[in-house]
């Protein structure tokens, strides 16, 4: 009798048991079920995920692209009336739609390269300070952080400062000179372009000189040189072409520089008779005479300038990234 | 002539308020090779870069107490005519890449503004780089840059320009741990032709090295001037019993 | 020899003393600069400055209300486009070191940085200005965008690219999917980097007038509207500071003084977060 109760217990307890198997083996299957229906969608989550970044990736390449087509479709109308001749035209007659770009080429070349001149020396003093002499410390910081201040006030500050402050002292350096006190013109504006421009060489050029090995400035001190022959025999021939990097850097900002220059070179389509005359740049003529421009060719002209002005900051600033990775490497 | 050519007497030196040289006094006899020899950070290099005032180019270095180079205090005078006097090879050869193998032999005379006609650069030149024997291996390339040049013919190179110089005594801070083995038997066979003209000092990692080359060894340990003997003597019999650790090996 | 070393050694420190007056008088400019706006503009910033739309010639009072809300307006919606957009193009170039779509995306983003802003300007205006058919709000941003991607796109690059390769193993070996490494775990280890990039970008675009002379134009009211005129802040000072009546002249100090302060207060104040972010890291 007690078998019988025995065999009734162990086939209710496997039935009981074979019910449990089969329920978590179940429990499991839908488990299973669910982590691969998860996982397939996690799989094209992930697809639609790598796809986004490729197509923002390429979207940057075709606004690139679309920005240079967008210029040249838009020069085409003046380039087929003007041609070539427009780069060296000396006039600028919008109401005979005769459209030469020399002075404002003009205009922009002596702006830059005069306020590069003028800033120079000042960015490459910088330049040694922080990365020869006191490359730490909290004054050299402070000093640091305060150029680089320089680079964060918006220009069209810069420019009312510059037409409120500077025009008028210029205007009586003209007159003790004996020049047309106009206050206005290329001067003043390349004064203020040169300060602008200070902090893009001097950050530049500053860790360019810090990168000097020491090796090499030992070598020259235990052949017994001063601090300046160091700098002038080892630290400037070896960071030569990271310094000309930061020039470069500083003119392609100077070139592109709008707002300020506007406000204080006195808008004048001529060509400039001497640094204190009045006159244009590309970028200011194009911000002065933008919407005033009333018929397609007058536009189609300013975009031209847009687009010269596009070719020659990219390249500049092309050639100085590129020195710059070289001498990094 | 004295035949003492360099003596410290109480030399420290110290980085802000480490003290990592502590009252080293030694002479150096003229025309010897001097080998000077430790565990890393024992203080050897700063000692020597104290000989030649270079210690004190890195921020926060400061030294104490006196070098004498002939009789005349070296802490005293100013670091320029201190170098003029004590030239330096260092670890790493480090020729001015921005020169010519011509210009690198001559540079000390460029940097330091002295005008020589052209005649007597070329004699110097020839004499420092036959005294460095590489005057054959580049006589027909002395105006290209020296970036051909191997390991160690960059490293004579250094030590040819340290040469031009004339100075008395010659400071070397490892100047063969960089360099293949067969490149440090041609830089250890200069130090006997150097010895003749020159006091040679030098640092080294390298006790074989200093049992090959130098007629005198000193022993730093932790910043002292453990020991300072005739070098068969230190090796064969040392008297501390430091020094007799460190050439058994016990530590390096 | 001991003159000629002694005239050496008079020469170096003779260089020193130059350097050092040349290094500290740059900041002269800069500081006299701040301070004259300073002082021109900040008699001129009151309450009623601050609420009101400027008056027509002639009328006294007035204030740059307009302006104010038309600068943050048109900072917002810039913002909104470059952010998604720079921090996406980051993570790729990031995580695609050597593919050929990369190469080409760094150069283009390097082009980028080198425009100037007035020909993103012009390229604005044809491509939203002429087809929406009036001057916009959205058209200024769209062009302030375009010059914020190449600022967050290189931090986001260079953030990303610091972070240990460990990182990404251990998650992609718990089974994450590429998704979720990169949202659950890169960006969250990285986004003081990525944060201080988009704050840099702000701060460059926020004095910006160039760009926004043909897209957002300006407006003598105050207007919500994106897709007409807006005014803002750099085109107020422009267009009062050059006009020949005196009102509008005050109005433009005060409006130089309080964007003086903010571009400068934004410039420094990232500044400080990213250094406390970078040492913490």
């Amino acid at each position: 009798m007690e078998t019988s109760i025995d065999n009734n217990l162990i086939t209710r307890s496997e039935n009981i048991l074979e019910r449990v198997i089969t329920s978590t083996k179940i429990r499991d299957a839908v488990k299973g079920i669910k982590r691969i229906k998860r996982s397939h969608r996690q799989i094209r989550a992930e697809n639609v995920f790598r796809r986004t970044l490729v197509i923002v990736a390429l979207a940057t390449v075709v606004l690139v692209l679309g920005i240079m087509l967008t210029l040249i479709i838009q020069s085409t109308l003046s380039i087929k009336t003007t041609g070539f001749s427009y780069l060296w035209g000396k006039t600028w007659d919008p109401v005979r739609d005769i459209f030469g770009a020399y002075p404002f080429l003009l205009g922009t070349l002596l702006t830059s390269f005069l306020a590069l001149f003028i800033s120079i020396p000042f960015s490459f003093a910088v330049a040694i300070f922080l990365g020869e002499y006191y490359p730490k410390g909290w004054l050299p910081n402070l000093l640091k952080n305060t150029v680089e201040l320089i680079a964060a006030v918006p220009s069209v500050i810069y420019g009312f400062w510059g037409l409120a402050v500077l025009v008028p002292i210029v205007r009586v350096f003209e007159t003790k000179i004996g020049v047309e006190p106009v206050g206005v013109g290329i001067f003043t504006a390349s004064l203020i372009l040169a300060i602008m421009v200070i902090p893009y060489a001097a950050s530049l050029g500053q860790s360019m000189i810090k990168m000097v090995p020491s090796n090499l400035k030992e070598a020259a001190y235990s052949l017994g040189a001063t601090r300046w022959e160091v700098i002038r025999s080892v630290i400037l021939p070896y960071t030569k072409s990271g310094l000309f990097a930061g020039i470069l850097l500083s003119l392609g900002r100077a070139l592109g520089e709008t707002m300020a220059v506007t406000m204080v070179i006195g808008n004048t389509s001529l060509i400039p008779k001497s640094i204190f005359a009045p006159g244009n740049t590309m970028a200011s003529v194009i911000a002065n005479e933008f919407t005033e421009a009333d018929h397609p060719v007058y536009l189609s002209a300013l975009i031209e300038l847009g687009l010269v002005l596009f070719l020659v900051t990219v390249v500049i600033n092309m050639i100085g990234k590129r020195l710059t990775k070289q001498f990094t490497n | 002539m004295e035949s003492t050519i360099v003596k410290s007497v109480d030399y420290n030196a110290y980085f802000g308020d480490n003290h990592v040289v502590k009252n080293v006094n030694i002479e150096i006899p003229r025309n010897c090779v001097v080998a000077v020899m430790g565990p890393s950070g024992c203080g050897k290099t700063t000692f020597l870069r104290g000989i030649n005032r270079m210690h004190e180019l890195i921020p926060g270095a400061t030294a104490k107490g006196k070098i004498m180079l002939n009789g005349e205090d070296v802490m005293e005078m100013h670091p320029i005519f201190v170098r003029l006097k004590i030239g330096m090879v260092f670890q790493r050869p480090n020729p001015f890449p921005n020169l010519s193998i011509y210009d690198n032999v001559i540079a000390g005379y460029k940097l330091n503004g002295i005008k020589l006609p052209k005649a007597e650069k070329d004699k110097i030149v020839e004499l420092s780089l036959t005294r460095v024997a590489l005057w054959n291996e580049v006589k027909d390339s002395l105006n290209k840059k020296g970036s051909f040049l191997s390991g160690g013919q960059q490293q004579r190179l250094c030590i040819a320009r340290a040469v031009a110089m004339e100075p008395e005594v010659l400071l070397f801070d490892e100047p063969t741990s960089a360099l293949d083995p067969i490149s440090t038997s041609t830089v250890e066979e200069l130090f006997h032709e150097l010895k003749k003209n020159y006091t040679l000092i030098i640092v080294t990692h390298n006790m074989q090295q200093a049992a090959r080359v130098s007629d005198k060894t000193a022993f730093f340990y932790v910043g002292e001037l453990v020991e300072y003997d005739d070098t068969k003597q230190m090796f064969t019999n040392p008297a501390d019993i430091r020094t007799q650790n460190y050439i058994t090996g016990r530590f390096s | 020899m001991k003159t000629a070393v002694k005239y050496r050694i008079g020469k170096s420190t003779g260089f020193q003393v130059l350097t050092i007056v040349l290094a500290f008088s740059c900041v002269v400019p800069l500081i006299f600069i701040l301070i004259y706006i300073i002082q021109a503009g900040i008699t001129k910033i009151n309450w009623h400055f601050l609420v009101n739309l400027p008056k027509p010639v002639g009328e006294k009072g007035g204030g740059i209300a307009n302006a104010l809300a038309g600068s943050m307006i048109i900072i917002a919606v810039a913002s909104v486009i470059a952010i998604p957009f720079g921090i996406l193009c980051g993570i790729y170039l990031s995580e695609n070191k050597t593919s050929r779509l990369a190469y080409w995306s760094r150069l283009c983003v390097d082009i980028l940085q080198g425009v100037p802003s007035i020909v993103i300007g012009i390229v604005a205006y044809f491509w939203l200005v002429k087809p929406l058919g009036s001057f916009s709000a959205i058209s200024g941003s769209a062009a302030l965008a375009i010059m914020m991607l190449p600022i967050i796109i290189r931090s986001t690059e260079e953030t990303l690219l610091m972070l240990p390769d460990s990182l990404r193993e251990a998650a992609f070996a718990l089974g994450m999917p590429f998704h979720r490494v990169i949202l659950k775990v890169i960006i969250p280890c990285g986004i003081s980097g990525i944060l201080s990039g988009v704050m840099l970008s702000v701060a460059r675009i926020a004095g910006e007038t160039a760009p926004l002379l043909f897209t957002a134009f300006g407006n003598p009211y105050l207007s919500t509207n994106i897709f007409k005129p807006m005014q803002s802040l750099p085109l107020l000072i422009f267009n009062y500071a050059t006009s020949p009546y005196n009102d509008w002249h005050d109005l433009a100090w005060g409006a130089s003084c309080i964007l003086l302060i903010w571009v400068l207060l934004l410039n420094i104040f990232t500044k400080i977060i990213t250094r406390k972010w970078k040492v913490q890291l």
